[in-house]
């Protein structure tokens, strides 16, 4: 992030917190990031943000698992047919347990592809705006690029009760050396 | 003066950077007796690879296993350590869609344990097949000749089970310790744990739009999780279930199992947290109010492995055929040669038990931890019984035989405790072992509302500021 980074609030309460998104959100001020130390329902609604996509993942990668399941069992007993036990050589109700093991593996394996991607991690730039007691108690508030609005902005964060505001809040690290 | 507000769950705690503070100061350098304690675990684990290596070299016949009891004390201490992890899915996942609020602060250790125990279960099957060097067949991969497991067969659907159960429990283990790792991150001061957690916890900030993809995302591998470790033991329980056994083919097995493993697996949670409570001062992170639900939950799993151990009695009876009769384990197994594992059996799964009707056993730690411990006991013997006692009697009288476990064997099966011991004592150290994070979640936010007002500090045009632990502490 270059100059134009923006203002960074640092809050000790949650409440404190909120009253800043939704004043902000009132004056039409846009590319806010709040960070928490503990996801709260109060911050999701007060930031009025988009479902995440993350379920549409879990659902392809559980259908794809299923079917999976059913083409390997299936195909594998006709590639090679010999019956034993006088069963079928297409078997459903045991590969339902193939197909059902596939579901849950896949489904889990592209839900945490679907938080990667959408969350932007694993994230190896260093240099970001964070503050490390935001992982302890502390709730942020950044305000990219203000355009000219820095002192509103600036304003509405103290008179909500920010702990400490930081203008251009670059460099700080986040994680190794 | 600020009112303070506590939590119902957790009410000694006091605001989430206390819980920081309580949590990662674990992470530290380890005392004396921690390094003796890994140092005989890793022992045993060493004698496990030893013991293991003499069965290879002189063969399988080393484990004392001999026809018609193929199977002994290796896939029962399989069967014993895949049980073991059901209690930590339990309560990571389904207790997690039941907002069971206190399960927060002990879920991470439970989890642990599931996927160490997972681990450790592992071993077994490679093990007991003799030729671990083959053990890839039981894998479906594109091969020359074109031959692919057989998907009828109950082993290739356990290979499936376990092999999901332990990838899925071991992402969402991870997952859920992210913003945790971004946190021993922030508050690290020796280089390589800061490193460590650096990577580990891949750059987590904790800014809205990451938390809202992970708790969906969280919520999702719950919700995947939840009938997953329902049906591991389901399948492990097919394994006995469909083969004409006497005594294992029944249909009571899938629910006699899952509640078996989440009986022994909350048993052992208590065996290992109630002495980690006591030595790292755990106390305001794991109540009475903890032991009392875990001990109610065992309590309704006791009786129905009673009831499942009734059923199988009666069932054995009512055939009135000699070789349900013999081979039946608890019918046989009760006054035959193996007469004493199945009353260690009973005794420990079933009379034991009853003292958890009594509210101030359920709250005491003492006497739950001696409780868990005839509980692990009860529940090794358990499938020991199942498996010995009916393959000793099968429907040919002519080919019943005794089975005497070997050294080789108990070695390796002491091995197994060092080996599922040390990763545990290792995670203690080097991981968060209770959540930071989601521990937070069921404590009162802190409020404006409850404090008096102050001034508010501005500082512009600061210079780059260093992370706590960064620049002054390297």
């Amino acid at each position: 992030m270059s100059a134009e980074a923006g203002v960074l609030a640092i809050f000790g309460e949650l409440d404190a917190t909120i009253t800043a998104i939704e004043r902000l959100r009132a004056e039409k001020i846009r590319g806010i990031t709040v960070f928490a130390p503990v996801p709260r329902h109060e911050l999701e609604h007060a930031l009025h943000e988009p479902e995440s996509p993350v379920r549409i993942f879990t659902l392809v990668g559980g259908l794809t698992g299923a079917a999976t399941g059913f083409a390997l069992a299936t195909w594998t007993s006709v590639d090679w047919p010999l019956i034993t036990g006088g069963k079928p050589i297409i078997s459903l109700p045991p590969f339902v347990i193939i197909a059902f093991e596939l579901t849950i593996l896949f489904g889990a394996l592209s839900t945490v592809a679907g938080l990667f991607i959408n969350a932007r991690l694993p994230r190896v730039r260093h240099e970001v705006v964070y503050d490390p007691s935001f992982s302890a108690g502390k709730f942020g508030v950044h305000v990219a690029a203000p355009a000219g609005r820095e002192n509103d902005v600036k304003n509405i964060l103290r008179e909500s009760g920010a702990e400490e505001i930081r203008e251009r809040p670059t460099e700080v690290r986040v994680g190794s050396t | 003066m600020a009112t303070v507000i506590r939590s119902e769950t957790h009410p000694a705690i006091g605001s989430y950077e206390e819980v920081n503070h309580d949590i990662l100061r674990l992470l530290s350098r380890p005392g004396r007796s921690y390094t003796i304690l890994l140092a005989v675990t890793i022992a045993l684990v060493i004698t496990m690879f030893t013991a293991w290596g003499v069965q290879i070299v002189l063969g399988i016949g080393m484990s004392g296993l001999r026809n018609p009891i193929g199977w002994g004390v290796y896939i029962t201490t399989f069967v014993f350590w895949v049980g073991i992890g059901h209690a930590g899915t339990l309560i990571s996942a389904i207790l997690y869609l039941f907002r069971a609020r206190w399960r927060q602060s002990i879920y991470r250790a439970a989890e642990a344990m599931t996927v160490f125990a997972v681990m450790t279960a592992g071993l077994f099957p490679v093990i007991h097949v003799g030729r671990p060097w083959l053990a890839y067949y039981l894998i479906p991969y594109p091969n020359q000749r074109m031959i692919w497991p057989n998907f009828r067969s109950p082993l290739v659907w356990d290979v499936f089970a376990v092999g999901t159960y332990f990838t899925v429990s071991a992402t969402f283990f991870f997952i859920g310790m992210i913003p945790d790792l971004a946190a021993a991150r922030d508050s690290a001061v020796v280089p390589w744990r800061r490193r460590l957690y650096s990577i580990l916890s891949l750059g987590w900030r904790g800014t809205n739009w990451e938390w809202k993809n992970f708790t969906r995302a969280y919520l999702y591998l719950a919700a995947l999780a939840t009938p997953l470790v329902l049906s591991v033991h389901s399948v492990v329980s097919w394994d006995f279930a469909m083969s004409l056994v006497p005594g294992w083919h029944s249909t009571v097995f899938a629910p006699y199992f899952v509640a078996g493993a989440i009986f022994s697996g909350l048993a052992m949670v208590l065996t290992l947290l109630i002495p980690i409570r006591k030595i790292y001062g755990l106390e305001a992170y794991f109540t009475p109010r903890h032991t009392e639900a875990m001990a109610k939950m065992m309590l309704l799993t006791a009786m129905i492995v009673s009831y499942a151990y009734a059923c199988e009695a009666f069932v054995g009876w009512y055939t009135f055929e000699a070789a349900e009769q013999h081979g039946g384990y608890l019918l046989f197994g009760a006054t035959g040669e193996y007469w004493w594992s199945t009353w260690l059996m009973v005794t420990c799964n079933f009379f034991v038990p009853q003292l958890l009707w009594f509210r101030s056993v359920r709250r005491s730690f003492a006497a739950m931890f001696v409780i868990t411990l005839f509980v692990n006991i009860g529940m090794w013997f358990e499938r020991y019984s199942i498996i010995v006692v009916s393959l000793s009697h099968e429907y040919s009288p002519w080919m019943w035989n005794q089975y005497r476990p070997s050294l080789t064997g108990m070695l390796i099966i002491l091995g197994s405790f060092g080996w599922f011991l040390m990763w545990f004592l290792l995670f203690l150290r080097l991981l968060p072992a209770v959540s930071v994070a989601e521990l937070k979640e069921v404590l009162p936010a802190p409020l404006r509302l409850y404090r008096r007002p102050r001034a508010v500090e501005e500082t512009t045009r600061r210079p780059p500021v260093r992370g706590r632990g960064t620049e002054e502490n390297r």
